[in-house]
């Protein structure tokens, strides 16, 4: 459990982390999944435009961003984040294997890049390297 | 002509996806032609292809084997709306598979979903769609590929 002003119980740093993804099995897939006593899911979003509107109401300092998604794409959705939170740590996760989406990911402000499907240890390694 | 490893690529989209996301890889059974319309699943995710190739590829399964699928990944919702996201995130993956093999050659749909009827084919006549049967755990699927 984590307290608001971003430190933890034992007295290390917490984050929070917003969800955004399409695909309702996926968001929960990834809130299952992620081991990490520092890390609080304090939202989820289907798409770009909810994306921003939980973001301005949590101020997470983390999120996982899809790419292909209804109403505002990932890519933009990341460049309008970077824009309102510039240490806002990104973590792509999409199906989109190609490198030309990931740089494009990692021009407009991510900071990782994790190809779905994928384990929950590959998740784990991700936020873990995103965190540090 | 579809060539054999333009095939591999949707195949393996389709097999990495049981085989990251359930943790029990699936088998692929032998590929067979048809001409018109293959028959479908309960549920179907499709993509539609254009640029260098014009068509449509499409993976299709039972109920009965998503359910088992998403039992696999731990979800407790086997509703409906749960089915059809599922069969569009296997597209999703497809789709994927398909963008960083063959480049920008390839325009590739978002996935769309279909809940018991037949994806639109236009085949040119004579031409024929690649069925691959997915096998896993008891259960069989069946990928499509129509492209000219």
């Amino acid at each position: 459990m984590s307290q608001n002003n971003g430190t933890a119980m034992d007295g290390k740093r917490s984050f929070k982390l917003l969800i955004v993804d399409d695909s309702n099995i996926m968001r929960r897939r990834i809130e299952r999944s992620q081991q990490f006593e520092a890390l609080e899911v304090v939202g989820t979003a289907g798409n770009g435009i909810e994306a921003l509107e939980m973001f301005r109401k949590t101020d997470p300092d983390v999120v996982t961003m899809d790419l292909t998604m209804p109403r505002m794409d990932g890519i933009e959705c990341i460049g309008k984040l970077v824009e309102m939170k510039p240490a806002v740590r990104i973590l792509v996760i999409s199906a989109l294997a190609d490198k030309a989406t990931a740089v494009e990911a990692m021009e407009k402000g991510a900071n990782g890049f994790l190809n779905k499907p994928f384990t929950d240890r590959q998740l784990n390694e991700a936020i873990a390297e995103l965190m540090r | 002509m579809l060539y054999e490893q333009e095939l591999k690529t949707f195949v393996d989209g389709t097999t990495n996806f049981f085989e990251v996301a359930a943790q029990q890889p699936a088998t692929i059974g032998s590929p067979y032609l048809m001409e018109g319309s293959p028959s479908v699943h309960e549920y179907t995710g499709v993509i539609n292809i254009s640029g260098k190739r014009e068509g449509v590829v499409y993976f299709t399964a039972p109920k009965a084997m998503l359910t088992v699928l998403l039992m696999k990944m731990q979800e407790n919702d086997f509703s409906h709306e749960t089915m059809r996201d599922l069969v569009g995130e296997v597209a999703n993956t497809i789709s994927g598979n398909a963008r960083r093999d063959f480049g920008r050659d390839f325009v590739i749909s978002v996935p769309s979903v279909l809940s018991g009827e037949k994806p639109a084919l236009a085949q040119k006549p004579g031409q024929r769609s690649f069925i691959i049967p997915i096998n896993w755990r008891s259960h069989s699927a069946k990928l499509v590929v129509s492209l000219a």
